[in-house]
């Protein structure tokens, strides 16, 4: 029973994405940027809705940072216009913005103190008097947890601790919206992984909407509602991290969310509830359990997560389909889980992870250079066209 | 490296037949004070050590000279026109007689008090100007395109190129009653009678200000052009305009910069003795021009001294406070 209510409440989660009637806190409309001849952002259309977590995210040089630099006001769209609340920024100055942004750098000021960082974006504020000044920075130093270190200048903190005023000058504005560059770039592994977490809390504690821009995957991935995948200035698609891991639409997505083995092949089979694909690249057929609906005879990429992959030592019963043989060629110990790299007669090589679920002997374990059979469900592969 | 003790000259075929002699004396001779040298002193010593040599023996030791000298008695007649601080009067004892006259002459003379007031305000109020007109173009240069930048910095060293007593000779060209300025105001008809601009405070401080003012816009620009202009964006996404953001953080931060070049400008006006004389008046002196008469038409030695090392601690303290701001302000600012 208690586990019902829960799915019942997981289904009623905050997506207003699915609403059409929603209203979208955020809205990019065919914005483009030219620097010269090169085109940064290519009529981009976007809607960020209140309370989101957005993350654009994309290679280096994606325009993903431009598109953010807009929002914030310290770029001008070539073409386009954005509307936050519903209001037309394209001649508001970007200290008038109810826009806030944390930096890649962090841009605190050197010359203050963390306080004094933290209080300058409210001495801005009219009609603040000194009291409450202190007492939001006070509150928010709490929140940042940074409370002993008011007193200190931004150099003699470490780089977590830089990041959180950064974090709270931002947030001490109560902005509708915080954008967020490259949020946790600067910090060691452990430490990201703190902190995104925190992060989340904190957007859920305040209910501000975040747009994040990052080119780490395992960044968007934890802290988004919604991803917006980058590539040459377009948004090449938006979901959430499942659908975006799960279903990518292109093979752009599918191999820079995640690693994957792509196929290419022929459509020869395409049913409502089935269809079969013929790899040259594979050496097989590849099965999936669901219709494609294109035209038949396309050459399409079938794409299978390392993850989704089984290896059996012995051949499984019908090899005809979702099944190659194969000489595993590397193996590398990840602690939780085990990459292998499996050469398979065409030549080309698969790479299959598998969760180090038990401890094994060596005479347990798949070794270098044995052979092995590589199988995967009808549901595990995904189909892009382009 | 090799120790001191093992040399090799060469074999005994190179240094043909006076070669064990050569060795002999290579190896046995005195120890080579250069090899000391390069062994226990590493580069870095050595590389601070010569100015410092410099130093020493040209200013430290002049400087000790001329303080002895305003401590000595007046002579008007003598050779040189002062008596001996330091004598031997008997076997193993000197006589240190130190007149302090000189001093008590600066103090009570009220020509020195107010020459001294002159010139700490003549480098005060050109200082001044240097910073309002050096400011905005070292922003201003700091900001452009690189290649516009070197064209810029190129033109603010431009006048170093020619001789600095021809510039300031220059300008006597153009303020003086029938010059180049009168000249062009009366043809246009603005003024009928001439402006005398010539021999006034007004001219000291153009010749000032001109002179120096690079001096104000160098280490301004090299500081302004190392600002991270993403403060100035986080400024403005926190709310600050364009004028909140730089009274908040460019200024401040262009703090050691101001001193630096302030510094610059302060120290060598107030000794500033060439454009004074060229384009001052005769009324009002500047305590170089002072200490020029002194030493050279009154022959007094003692008081000419006591003038130099009164303006030096005039000169000492603001460089004191300066370099404590200087220094306090570097490492505030460091990130």
């Amino acid at each position: 029973m208690q586990a019902a209510d829960r799915r019942v409440e997981k289904k009623t989660k905050h997506e207003p994405w699915r609403d059409p009637h929603a209203d979208a806190y955020v809205r990019i409309e065919n914005v483009t940027k030219r620097f010269g001849d090169f085109v940064a952002v290519n009529n981009v259309s976007l809607k960020i809705y209140k309370g989101e977590i957005f993350c654009l995210l994309g290679g280096s040089g994606c325009g993903k940072s431009t598109l953010l630099r807009m929002l914030a006001g310290f770029e001008a769209p070539t073409s386009g216009s954005i509307f936050i609340d519903g209001q037309d920024m394209a001649a508001v100055p970007p200290y008038e913005r109810p826009v806030n942004m944390m930096f890649q750098s962090y841009a605190l000021f050197p010359h203050m103190t963390v306080e004094k960082n933290i209080a300058f974006g409210l001495e801005q504020e009219k009609g603040l008097s000194r009291n409450d000044i202190a007492t939001r920075v006070t509150d928010i130093l709490e929140i940042v947890k940074l409370g002993q270190f008011a007193a200190r200048r931004p150099h003699q903190l470490s780089g977590g601790q830089r990041q959180r005023v950064a974090l709270a000058r931002a947030l001490v504005k109560r902005p509708k919206l915080l954008l967020l560059d490259e949020p946790l770039g600067a910090l060691d592994k452990k430490l990201r992984e703190a902190t995104q977490f925190e992060l989340i809390n904190i957007q859920d504690q305040l209910g501000v909407t975040f747009m994040v821009v990052t080119h780490d995957q395992e960044e968007a991935m934890t802290l988004a509602s919604r991803i917006g995948v980058m590539n040459r200035g377009e948004i090449v698609q938006i979901g959430t991290p499942t659908e975006i891991y799960e279903f990518p639409m292109t093979k752009f997505v599918a191999d820079f969310i995640g690693s994957v083995n792509m196929f290419e092949g022929q459509l020869i089979e395409d049913l409502p509830d089935r269809a079969r694909i013929k790899s040259d690249e594979l050496g097989g057929v590849i099965y999936i359990d669901h219709g494609i609906s294109s035209a038949p005879g396309a050459m399409v990429w079938a794409a299978v997560r390392p993850e989704k992959i089984n290896i059996l030592r012995q051949p499984p019963a019908d090899t005809s389909e979702n099944c190659v043989k194969g000489v595993v060629k590397e193996i590398a110990y990840m602690g939780d889980v085990s990459i292998y790299l499996v050469k398979i007669e065409t030549g080309k090589t698969i790479r299959v992870t598998l969760p180090n679920v038990e401890r094994l002997s060596d005479d347990e374990r798949i070794l270098w250079d044995e052979t092995v059979w590589l199988t995967w469900h009808g549901s595990s592969p995904v189909v892009v066209t382009q | 490296m090799k120790p001191v003790g093992a040399r090799t000259v060469g074999t005994r075929e190179q240094l043909g037949r006076l070669g064990p002699l050569w060795m002999f004396f290579f190896r046995y001779g005195p120890p080579r004070w250069s090899e000391y040298v390069l062994q226990n002193w590493s580069g870095q010593r050595l590389v601070i050590a010569i100015p410092y040599l410099w130093l020493l023996i040209f200013f430290l030791i002049p400087f000790l000279i001329v303080l002895k000298i305003s401590f000595a008695e007046f002579l008007p007649l003598g050779r040189p026109p002062y008596a001996p601080v330091f004598q031997w009067v008997e076997e193993g004892a000197v006589q240190i007689k130190l007149w302090v006259t000189s001093f008590a002459f600066l103090m009570s003379e009220p020509l020195y008090v107010s020459s001294y007031v002159y010139s700490l305000k003549i480098a005060l109020v050109s200082t001044i100007f240097c910073l309002l007109l050096g400011y905005p173009m070292a922003y201003a240069i700091a900001r452009s395109s690189p290649t516009m930048r070197n064209l810029f910095l190129m033109l603010v060293i431009l006048p170093f190129w020619t001789s600095f007593l021809l510039r300031v000779y220059a300008w006597i060209g153009l303020l003086k009653n029938d010059g180049v300025i009168n000249n062009v105001l009366q043809f246009l008809g603005i003024i009928e009678e001439p402006l005398v601009m010539m021999n006034t405070s007004f001219a000291v401080y153009i010749g000032i200000v001109y002179s120096y003012l690079p001096f104000m816009i160098l280490p301004l620009y090299s500081n302004l052009e190392k600002h991270d202009l993403t403060l100035l964006e986080a400024a403005q996404d926190l709310g600050a305009g364009p004028i909140k953001s730089f009274l908040r953080v460019t200024l401040p931060l262009s703090f050691p910069g101001i001193m630096a070049g302030s510094l610059l400008v302060f120290i060598p006006v107030v000794g500033e003795y060439v454009i004074p004389s060229l384009l001052g008046s005769k009324d009002e002196t500047m305590i170089a021009t002072l200490l020029w008469t002194e030493f050279y038409n009154n022959r007094n030695w003692p008081n000419a001294s006591a003038v130099a090392i009164a303006m030096l601690l005039v000169l000492v303290v603001p460089i004191m406070i300066f370099q404590h701001f200087q220094n306090k302000e570097l490492e505030a600012g460091r990130r």
